[in-house]
């Protein structure tokens, strides 16, 4: 069977990149065509007509698409989650000393001490008649939005007021902080580390300083395709779960970081999507490193759909006034991240592939009918790792 | 009057576009190429009623800010096409064009602007499809159709779609289709 679907090139795509590009979509019998898009919105309008099959998406875009906030409604599900976190907010330079200066000799890793020292920053500029900062950020509905809202907002910032937020794409970021249309960014991988290796800006925070565990892109599907082709869900649903623990082994991500530094897929250096994947970021021009294991987690047990975390977004969306809440759209928020198709790929798959009674915090899978190539493969593992 | 904003990456389609509807004597249509991240500033100059963008472009998602409450809104566009009628805009999705309207247009005339939009956009493709097959040599058409009819083969595409992929594949890889023909050709014989 054919199946299309739709990515943006983000590191977070990898594990649909994977399932493409190492197999693991033919092994269920599907071709998986993958067709690189430039916009979200365009990713949402070939997704609800049926262009695409399957979507790399913004999972706050799912709860949009659903409830129709800005769309005609399209009801959607998410099969698995594709990256968890993954987000940094990039600073042009000038500003980040700006910024220092006002922080009182505090050290500005403190979101609490960042977020006031950016509170006095922009009243100073408001009191020296400066216009207010911009900054970018990849779509209304996206974490990237309530991000920047949530840091903001915790030191007495009106987001809506005392700055402007901008939709700008990924693509145009960069050159948004170096031309000073933009002050600042929030924005998934690669482009952070882009930002930081051009020398147009330095990562003030990672995304897991303001919100530890936030599921960033899902694989979404029409809820109604899903219930047509119970069969290519289930097929799909396991090709992207065995893709992203392929991607999540810590010996899989040079070959990882390669496939998807190809022209076709993200194209940009390797060098940079590897430290994504590492979760150790060069942070400023000097080359000082941010490591955080949790930085961009993909892969079990972060890829099994939580309606939790769907209604922290949906709060999200209700605090910044896209919509108003009620109790019967937050049980379609449920339904949408509910964990069903990825438990019953998961259900469906042999012993072997369908997760192990230990959890681990990373490693191979527990397989008790194979001690030895369980063990063989934990050797691998730390052998890969020494060398790091 | 309605003024009509046509916002392309492909200078020569937009002329394409801007023509056809010039023949509307109520459309006052302005062209424009777009530098990254600048669509924010030529709407605030433009003031246009509908917006015609290429969907190759992502600053869409720029124009999506938009239609949500913000400060930024230089003029409120409030919808993709009229979201109503479904069918226009999986025309138009599929032909690669949006349109955008401001609040309180009536949809009968933006209908039949995004249908020259629509049509120009599709008949420019087949258009270059036909350049682009009028300069290939002989040789190298035997090539593609040989290809072609491997690609229908092996993946159930139809002429059409075996082509684009061909044509794809050798834009993104800045070859001519002629030698991503003879790689397919090769894979094929390797793989018999």
């Amino acid at each position: 069977m054919r199946i299309r679907a739709g990515f943006i090139p983000l590191v977070d795509a990898a594990a649909l990149v994977a399932a493409a590009d190492r197999g693991f979509a033919s092994e269920e019998g599907i071709t998986l065509d993958l067709v690189r898009e430039v916009s979200w919105s365009n990713m949402r309008d070939r997704l609800n007509f049926g262009h695409f099959d399957a979507a790399h998406l913004l999972a706050p875009m799912v709860i949009a698409g659903t409830l129709g906030i800005d769309s005609p409604p399209v009801p959607l599900s998410a099969a698995i989650v594709l990256g968890q976190n993954g987000n940094s907010i990039v600073l042009a330079e000038d500003v980040h000393a700006a910024l220092q200066a006002h922080a009182g000799g505090g050290d500005l890793a403190d979101p609490a001490l960042s977020g006031v020292a950016l509170r006095r920053l922009l009243a100073a500029r408001r009191a020296a008649g400066g216009e207010p900062l911009h900054f970018g950020m990849t779509f209304p509905f996206s974490n990237h939005n309530y991000l920047l809202r949530y840091w903001m907002a915790a030191a007495g910032v009106d987001p809506d007021e005392d700055v402007r937020l901008v939709v700008t794409p990924p693509p145009y970021m960069v050159d948004g902080l170096r031309s000073g249309r933009l002050h600042g960014f929030c924005a998934g991988s690669p482009w952070p580390a882009l930002a930081v290796e051009e020398g147009a800006g330095r990562i003030l925070h990672l995304g897991t300083d303001i919100i530890a565990v936030l599921p960033e892109k899902v694989l979404a599907l029409r809820t109604d395709w899903a219930a047509q082709n119970p069969e290519a869900t289930t097929a799909l649903t396991r090709a992207l779960i065995r893709a992203a623990t392929w991607c999540s082994m810590p010996q899989n991500r040079v070959d990882l970081a390669q496939m998807l530094a190809a022209p076709g897929r993200l194209d940009v250096p390797a060098e940079i999507v590897l430290r994504a994947l590492e979760g150790r970021l060069r942070v400023d021009g000097s080359g000082r490193l941010r490591e955080n294991a949790r930085y961009l987690t993909i892969g079990p047990p972060a890829s099994r759909p939580d309606p939790d975390g769907a209604l922290w977004m949906y709060a999200q969306m209700a605090r910044w006034k896209q919509l108003a809440l009620s109790g019967r759209d937050e049980e379609t928020v449920r339904g949408c991240f509910s964990p069903r198709l990825h438990d019953a790929a998961v259900a469906s798959m042999s012993g072997a592939d369908a997760g192990d009674g230990v959890g681990a915090f990373m490693g191979p899978r527990f397989d008790p009918n194979d001690l030895g190539g369980y063990l063989a493969e934990l050797t691998a593992q730390s052998a890969v790792m020494h060398k790091s | 009057m309605l003024r009509v904003l046509v916002v392309d990456h492909d200078p020569e389609r937009a002329d394409k576009v801007r023509q056809a509807l010039e023949e509307d004597p109520n459309l006052q249509v302005q062209v424009a190429s777009v530098k990254a991240g600048h669509l924010l500033g030529l709407l605030r100059q433009a003031e246009p009623d509908v917006l015609i963008v290429d969907l190759d472009l992502p600053d869409r998602d720029t124009i999506e800010q938009l239609r949500v409450a913000t400060r930024e809104r230089p003029r409120p566009i409030v919808m993709f096409v009229d979201q109503s009628d479904t069918e226009a805009m999986r025309a138009a999705v599929g032909a690669g064009v949006s349109a955008y309207v401001v609040d309180g247009l009536k949809p009968g005339r933006v209908k039949a602007i995004l249908d020259v939009a629509v049509a120009r956009f599709q008949e420019f493709d087949r258009l270059r499809r036909e350049l682009d097959l009028a300069k290939t040599s002989l040789a190298e058409r035997k090539l593609i159709d040989r290809a072609k009819g491997i690609l229908m083969r092996a993946r159930g595409f139809g002429e059409e779609e075996a082509y684009n992929l061909l044509r794809s594949k050798a834009m993104k890889e800045q070859k001519k289709v002629g030698e991503i023909a003879q790689s397919v050709i090769t894979a094929a014989e390797l793989l018999k």
